[in-house]
């Protein structure tokens, strides 16, 4: 962890600045969205503040467009990075026409975008393990130069389908990055209840692959041991669990209420540490970000956001017949 | 005055009849009961016996005619007096014959003056499918018209287009054009178009379909639809039943019965159903009716005239005796033709004595509802392995010639099972070859 | 034409389409050098290599769920699920994900893939090697399910199967692999298409409809009471999902009466959903209550040889259905 005091890391000035406006644009998405479920105006959102710098740090150790991506619900500030729109986003929050990843057939937040090689996830969790390493099977067999990197919280890898993916990885040498986003929570089940051991990474040992642990607040640290773990599976070594030790700073979802399983002053602390504030500093004091960049990074998220919310209050919702289409691929229409 | 002989009613369920013979011609005299008319029904052939004295003024069916029970067929009276006009068959009578004008009839001659008209309400079809229903709308089909031949009597889908086919085929112009120029003639002079058509030609020879020979086959294939058949087949020596025919044939025949055969198998087999009650039952969608009394009916062949089966009635109550006067009785009217309805009805289960024409065994078809037939084939002297004993122990078998017939019992899968049927024809085995 | 069994039929279906199409691979348990527990890919290891016929860890879950993302990335991925009892675990797999993965991504991405399982008992398999599951997954929409009952169709269905777009269960009456045998041309492509159901026998007086095994005893119950004056009609189902709608009416419009038989339990069988479709399109055909014959509703089909036999439809039981029918 020595390396990023000094930010010797394998990092252009310029991705440290995309990292430090992705992190900013999902965290200004993150709460506007907040602010419009407390007005009444959209029905639900799942969040992802202080999970940004760990998603964004694993986001560019990828080869975007040509690595292929199985994320899950919390992963707001990966799925920018990855080129899905603030006014997309918005469109999905709100149910209207056009939404990339569902046509607004799923609930905000659950992703998708071909373009990207992103493919869709459910709701139940752990779900989409079992895919990438399906992914991973597929690009070995055909010897693609292709990794996949799939995302799940800690929870979640209590889920059997996490192992058996897992284990399919790890059997066939896979391509394939497990990222767990470890916030301790599971809605209100904290770690110990969830799992023996005390990091997820330690699971890794009994399927036979590398596990390791990496502070998700930083947004540099888990850069360099992703890209690790991407060199490692596009080289043909294997997968690799990379569990990203990262905080929820809010409730679950916007129908949740935190303040039953944790203490504020719980939440206080965490703020003490926003991965935001970290990486900013780190930028500033490294002189990559000025603040008057800083003023405009913080400027063109606002502007960013009011736009998007602006352009998907306007949109137009589905037709109501797009509802009954297409269960089947020979359904697909080009609209 | 004048006399009306309509066609009687002869069963609760019948309600046509058709002309088989008139015995009597147009101005013959003829004596109050003597027989007139042979007519035959769903249930039974019978002679109708003049209702009066007179001479017959005039017939007004022919024969190889169906008409509705309660149509008029014949008017006997004295020479001069006048005869009605109008086609009798279509109008309510001014004198109801006794007896026989009981609502049903009513309602069956005010139907026949109007058959295109659709029944709405009125008399118990039985349940009516929504298919059935449909084509007798797009048809403009008189359910009430239509014989029923699915279960319980249910109008089917199949009996309804027959129906269809057959009014199309014999009278099209039952439909005429709304134009008033070409009326049919029926409509004009009153006569219902026969429904005995010719038949269309064929290849061959076709020998048309009387009404015995169609509800023969009918009631055949309805019984082998409904049941599932099983046969199983044993073996008795008759010595002692002979023995016994022997010793008592003149004593009954003081008596003026004919001590037949048939009186033992019935008389046998009424002791079986006595042991095994199951036999003499029913299949029902409520469960399996168990009949109290054993009601044997007992086929008579007819000759070509087909085949009729009366019924020996509470035949648990008869002695042998009895029996014996009973069987003779129903066969000679059944021969003549003469018996009532209610004597072919009811039977419980049957004894067909198909060795009569030399048959070994057969598989005869269950008379409908009930659960068994017992077939008789010839008696013939057949060798047989005695087994013995010899004054030592030792097993001692010998051949002899004794008088053996083959029994059959063909019963319905669905209420008895193999082992019950067997049980049954092994006590009526049982009981003939011990009879004392 | 060549006679072969069901499984030959299908065999061969699977040979030809990876013979075919280089992304087609199998992937289940036993399926490589032992060619599979009922030895339905025998000599596919050897002629295709370890990397076309995979053996996968013991677990049907990853199975489907390792299948989809193949097919998401461009596989032709033949899942075999080594009985259809086994298919639970993968039920999340294949009702939450593969079915409903086109429609969750407004069509943008697909799975085309092929699950087979096979299914049903009358082999002393007793609950956990004899289910009939068909109608877990007709429930759902997304999925296709088919049913062969003939060596042909083992053959073209599977080969359409592999072909389809969409995910495709794909289940077979293993007591018929190697009982049922049938004529397969040799010199040419046997593709059945998913959807229309085929009319075995055709008849006037009852229509019955069935699949799978238990169309072989429809057909034997048919002619048995051909001999007794019953003209029935029987129609081999075959693909139950999607339904064709159009044969089942066409049916029943000609003979008024219809027998459904399944050895899947009776209640929330395949069997209701064809009665559904007859009560609410064909009221005004009937001529008789639609009838179901059907496995009873115990939870599954015990070991015990008479047990067994108590739970199995046979062909007597449908005879005795179908006379009863054609009776009312």
């Amino acid at each position: 962890m020595e390396a990023q005091e000094d930010l010797q890391v394998d990092l252009s000035t310029e991705s440290l600045l995309e990292m430090y406006w992705l992190i900013v644009l999902s965290r200004r998405l993150d709460e506007r969205t907040w602010v419009l479920h407390r007005q009444g105006k959209i029905a639900f959102h799942i969040s992802g503040i202080g999970h940004e710098a760990a998603q964004v740090g694993a986001a560019l150790a990828l080869r975007r467009g040509q690595d292929w991506v199985v994320p899950y619900y919390r992963d707001l500030a990966l799925m920018l990075a990855l080129g899905f729109t603030p006014k997309e986003f918005m469109l999905g929050v709100m149910g209207k026409k056009g939404e990339p990843s569902s046509g607004a057939r799923q609930m905000p937040s659950h992703w998708s975008l071909k373009r990207m090689n992103v493919v869709s996830h459910s709701s139940p969790v752990a779900t989409q393990a079992p895919h990438a390493s399906g992914i991973g099977f597929a690009i070995k067999m055909r010897g693609d130069d292709v990794v996949v990197l799939t995302s799940i919280g800690e929870g979640s890898t209590s889920q059997g389908e996490w192992y058996e993916a897992v284990n399919w990885a790890a059997v066939h040498q896979l391509p394939v990055v497990f990222m767990v986003e470890n916030n301790l929570y599971a809605i209100s089940v904290r770690q110990e209840r969830q799992m023996a051991v005390e990091h997820v990474a330690d699971k890794a040992a009994g399927l036979g692959l590398p596990g390791v642990t990496v502070d998700g607040l930083d947004a540099l640290a888990v850069h360099q041991v992703m890209t690790e773990a991407v060199d490692r599976a596009r080289s043909g070594g294997g997968p690799t669990v990379v569990e990203t030790m990262v905080q929820r700073m809010t409730p679950h979802s916007s129908d949740d209420d935190d303040r039953s399983y944790r203490t504020r002053e719980e939440l206080e602390a965490l703020k003490a540490q926003d991965p935001l504030d970290l990486h900013r500093d780190k930028l500033l004091a490294a002189g990559i970000l000025t603040e008057e960049a800083e003023r405009e990074v913080q400027a063109r998220a606002k502007r960013e956001v009011d736009e998007a919310v602006a352009f998907a209050t306007e949109a137009p919702y589905p037709d109501i017949s797009e509802a009954s289409y297409p269960v089947y691929a020979e359904d697909r229409r080009d609209d | 005055m004048t006399t009306e002989v309509i066609m009687p009613k002869l069963g609760e369920s019948v309600v046509e009849g058709t002309v088989t013979k008139w015995l009597r011609h147009q101005d013959d005299r003829i004596e109050e009961f003597e027989p007139l008319v042979e007519i035959n029904t769903d249930k039974v052939d019978t002679e109708v016996p003049s209702p009066a004295t007179g001479t017959i003024l005039k017939l007004f069916v022919a024969e190889g005619e169906t008409v509705n029970a309660g149509t008029l067929l014949a008017v006997i009276g004295e020479p001069g007096e006048e005869v009605p006009e109008a086609p009798p068959a279509h109008d309510e009578p001014d004198t109801p014959p006794a007896g026989d004008r009981d609502g049903e009839v009513q309602t069956m001659a005010a139907e026949a003056s109007a058959p295109a008209v659709p029944k709405v309400g009125g008399e118990d079809l039985g349940f009516i499918s929504p298919v059935v229903a449909r084509i007798a709308t797009e048809h403009n089909v008189d359910l009430s018209q239509v014989s029923g031949t699915g279960s319980g009597g249910r109008i089917t889908k199949k009996d309804v287009l027959t129906y269809v086919e057959g009014r199309q085929t014999a009278a099209p112009w039952e439909e005429p054009a709304s134009g008033e120029l070409f009326r049919p003639t029926e409509e004009i002079f009153g006569k219902k178009p026969s429904a005995a058509a010719e038949p269309a030609a064929r290849a061959g020879t076709v020998l048309p379909l009387d009404a015995v020979r169609t509800q023969i086959a009918e009631h055949m294939v309805r019984s082998k639809r409904t049941s599932a058949h099983v046969t199983t087949l044993m073996e008795a020596d008759l010595g002692r039943v002979i023995s016994h025919r022997k010793a008592h044939k003149e004593s009954f025949g003081r008596e003026g019965v004919n001590l037949t055969f048939t009186a033992y198998f019935v008389a046998a087999a009424v002791e079986a159903l006595k042991e095994v009650p199951i036999v003499n039952s029913s299949w029902s969608e409520e469960g399996i009716v168990l009949h109290k009394a054993a009601n044997i009916g007992v086929a008579v062949s007819l000759g070509e005239a087909g085949l009729i089966v009366p019924v020996l009635k509470n035949a648990e109550q008869l002695s042998l005796l009895a029996v014996a006067k009973t069987l003779n009785d129903l066969a000679e009217r059944a021969r003549g033709h003469k018996l009532v309805p209610d004597e072919v009805q009811g039977g419980t289960f049957t004894i067909t004595n198909h060795g009569v024409s030399g048959s070994l065994f057969a598989t005869p078809i269950i008379n409908q509802p009930q659960c068994a037939i017992l077939g008789v084939g010839v008696l013939q002297k057949r060798p047989v392995v005695i087994e013995g004993m010899s004054p030592s122990g030792e097993p001692e078998d010998s051949l002899a010639i004794r008088p053996m017939v083959y029994l059959t019992l063909t019963f319905d899968h669905r209420i008895i099972d193999g082992a019950i049927g067997d049980h049954f024809l092994g006590i009526v085995v049982q009981r003939l070859q011990s009879w004392t | 034409m060549t006679e072969m069994t069901l499984i030959e039929g299908l065999r061969q279906g699977m040979d030809e389409e990876l013979e075919r199409d280089a992304r087609v691979f199998i992937v289940g348990e036993d399926v490589g050098p032992r060619g599979g527990v009922f030895r339905a890919t025998q000599g596919l290891y050897e002629k295709y290599g370890e990397d076309r016929v995979v053996d996968s860890p013991l677990a049907e879950l990853s199975i489907v769920g390792i299948g989809i993302g193949t097919a998401l990335y461009g596989m032709r991925p033949i899942c075999e699920i080594q009985f259809a009892d086994f298919i639970y675990p993968a039920f999340n797999q294949i009702v939450s994900e593969a079915a409903r993965m086109c429609y969750r991504s407004g069509g943008e991405w697909t799975v085309p893939m092929v699950i087979r399982a096979p299914y049903g008992g009358g082999i002393g398999g007793g609950l956990y090697h004899s289910q009939s599951i068909e109608a877990f997954f007709t429930h759902v929409p997304g999925l296709k399910v088919v049913v062969p009952s003939t060596p042909y169709d083992a053959k073209g269905l599977l080969k359409s199967a592999v072909r389809d777009p969409n995910p495709v269960i794909y289940l077979e009456p293993k007591k018929g692999y190697r009982l049922i045998r049938g004529e397969v041309p040799e010199d040419e492509e046997v593709l059945v298409p998913i959807g229309p159901a085929r009319l075995s026998r055709e008849g006037t007086d009852l229509s019955v409809f069935a699949y799978g095994m238990m169309h072989h005893y429809c057909l034997e119950a048919a002619e048995r009471v051909s001999q007794e004056g019953i003209d029935t009609e029987l129609v081999d189902l075959r693909t139950l999902k999607p339904v064709d709608r159009e044969t089942v009416l066409a049916s029943v419009a000609k003979t008024g009466k219809a027998l459904i038989v399944h050895e899947d339990n009776l209640t929330g069988g395949y069997g209701a959903e064809i009665a559904a479709i007859l009560a609410e399109e064909a009221f005004a055909d009937l001529d008789a209550p639609v009838r179901r014959l059907a496995g009873p509703d115990v939870p599954a089909m015990p070991y015990s040889h008479p047990l067994q036999d108590w739970f199995m439809p046979d062909a007597d039981r449908i005879a005795d259905a179908i006379r009863e029918l054609a009776a009312y």
